[in-house]
């Protein structure tokens, strides 16, 4: 006697899909990796002899930071939150002041002549400083870094740099380089 | 109102659960999997530091992670509550790192060795005294490209 199979509920696949959907989105935005990307110099070979790098004085500022998460950035002390606006300031150099860092005209491919500043950002720290501090100081920098990118490519391709497409952040890069030094440890708690 | 309710009368048919089973399977198997993926147990706190610039890492399988933080609660008794260097499953010192990134690189491909970035997962009480050291050592092995983890600030 062959009994008459009931048809097959399909109406609940649709949930299960859903709630597969829901896991797999909640998931993999959870595990996000992020962070501040950087690159550390090589070490200094050993036989080599150290190289004098002589580097103008105006084209480096110093941001120190001390044991007690103070911070300092030129030759003044300075809050977090205005650091940002010095290093926009120093790479800038708008008037081309003798004491900011001087700009060199530089041929970029596919887009020509461009004065790229020849600052660099050297931040120093002592063991003692928290590394909420020192993240915090390291993203200030980047943010003027950023921002500065941002309004190049607003005034050149007319949108931020994010949206650009991979040529064209070259060039932005290119054009305001991220010189960031992070110098050998030194003591920083008598300045 | 009067079609539904005569649908009502019918005799519903009965629920087949035969493909039940075959979804639960595809759900287990899919836990089995990723949870072997990541063996790694946590043996130090790490809170973190907000950063609102941190952009995202594109090649997350060609990582290196180094945590720095206080040992978890149950763990305090034994090691205390100073900062301490996790790498893959145990409490390491700064010497160990050398081995750490030899071994990293050799897992990953011969093409892609260059692009191997460590990331360093970092409490946000930690001094930088710990930090230099890893990155002065990290520095020595030539293990040059490095990520300070953090993360986004919540939007307000």
């Amino acid at each position: 006697m062959a009994k008459k199979l009931p048809e097959i509920n399909s109406s609940s696949t649709a949930d299960i899909a859903f709630l597969l959907l829901s896991f797999f989105l909640m998931t993999s935005n959870m595990a996000q990796d992020a962070g501040l990307q950087r690159r550390l110099p090589p070490m200094p070979d050993e036989n080599q002899k150290v190289q004098n790098q002589k580097v103008n004085r105006r084209n480096i500022i110093t941001v120190k930071i001390n044991s007690a998460d103070r911070l300092m950035a030129g030759n003044e002390p300075i809050d977090v939150s205005m650091l940002k606006y010095k290093i926009k300031e120093f790479l800038v150099n708008a008037n081309n002041d003798p004491k900011l860092p001087e700009k060199e005209m530089k041929n970029i491919e596919g887009y020509g002549q461009y004065p790229v500043s020849k600052g660099v950002i050297s931040l120093q720290n002592d063991r003692g400083t928290s590394y909420q501090a020192y993240i915090a100081a390291q993203n200030e920098i980047v943010k003027a870094i950023n921002e500065l990118r941002d309004d190049f490519s607003k005034a050149n391709y007319g949108k931020p740099y994010l949206n650009l497409d991979e040529d064209q952040q070259k060039i932005v890069r290119e054009a305001i380089p991220q010189n960031i030094s992070e110098a050998e440890p030194k003591d920083v708690s008598k300045n | 109102m009067a079609k539904f309710g005569r649908s009502g009368k019918k005799d519903v048919p009965g629920l087949t659960t035969a493909s039940m089973s075959d979804i639960v399977f595809m759900l287990l198997f899919f836990f089995m999997v990723t949870t072997t993926l990541r063996e790694t147990e946590n043996k130090v706190m790490v809170q973190l530091p907000e950063a609102s610039e941190s952009a995202k890492l594109e090649r997350k399988d060609l990582a290196a992670y180094i945590s720095v933080g206080p040992p978890i609660q149950r763990l305090q008794a034994q090691y205390g509550n100073d900062a301490r260097i996790q790498l893959n499953d145990s409490f390491r010192s700064v010497d160990d790192i050398r081995d750490f990134i030899a071994t990293e690189r050799e897992s990953k491909s011969e093409a892609d060795r260059q692009f191997m970035t460590v990331s360093i997962k970092a409490d946000e009480n930690v001094r930088m005294g710990i930090i230099t050291d890893i990155k002065q050592e990290l520095r020595r092995c030539s293990a040059l490209k490095i990520m300070y983890a953090a993360r986004k600030p919540a939007a307000d």
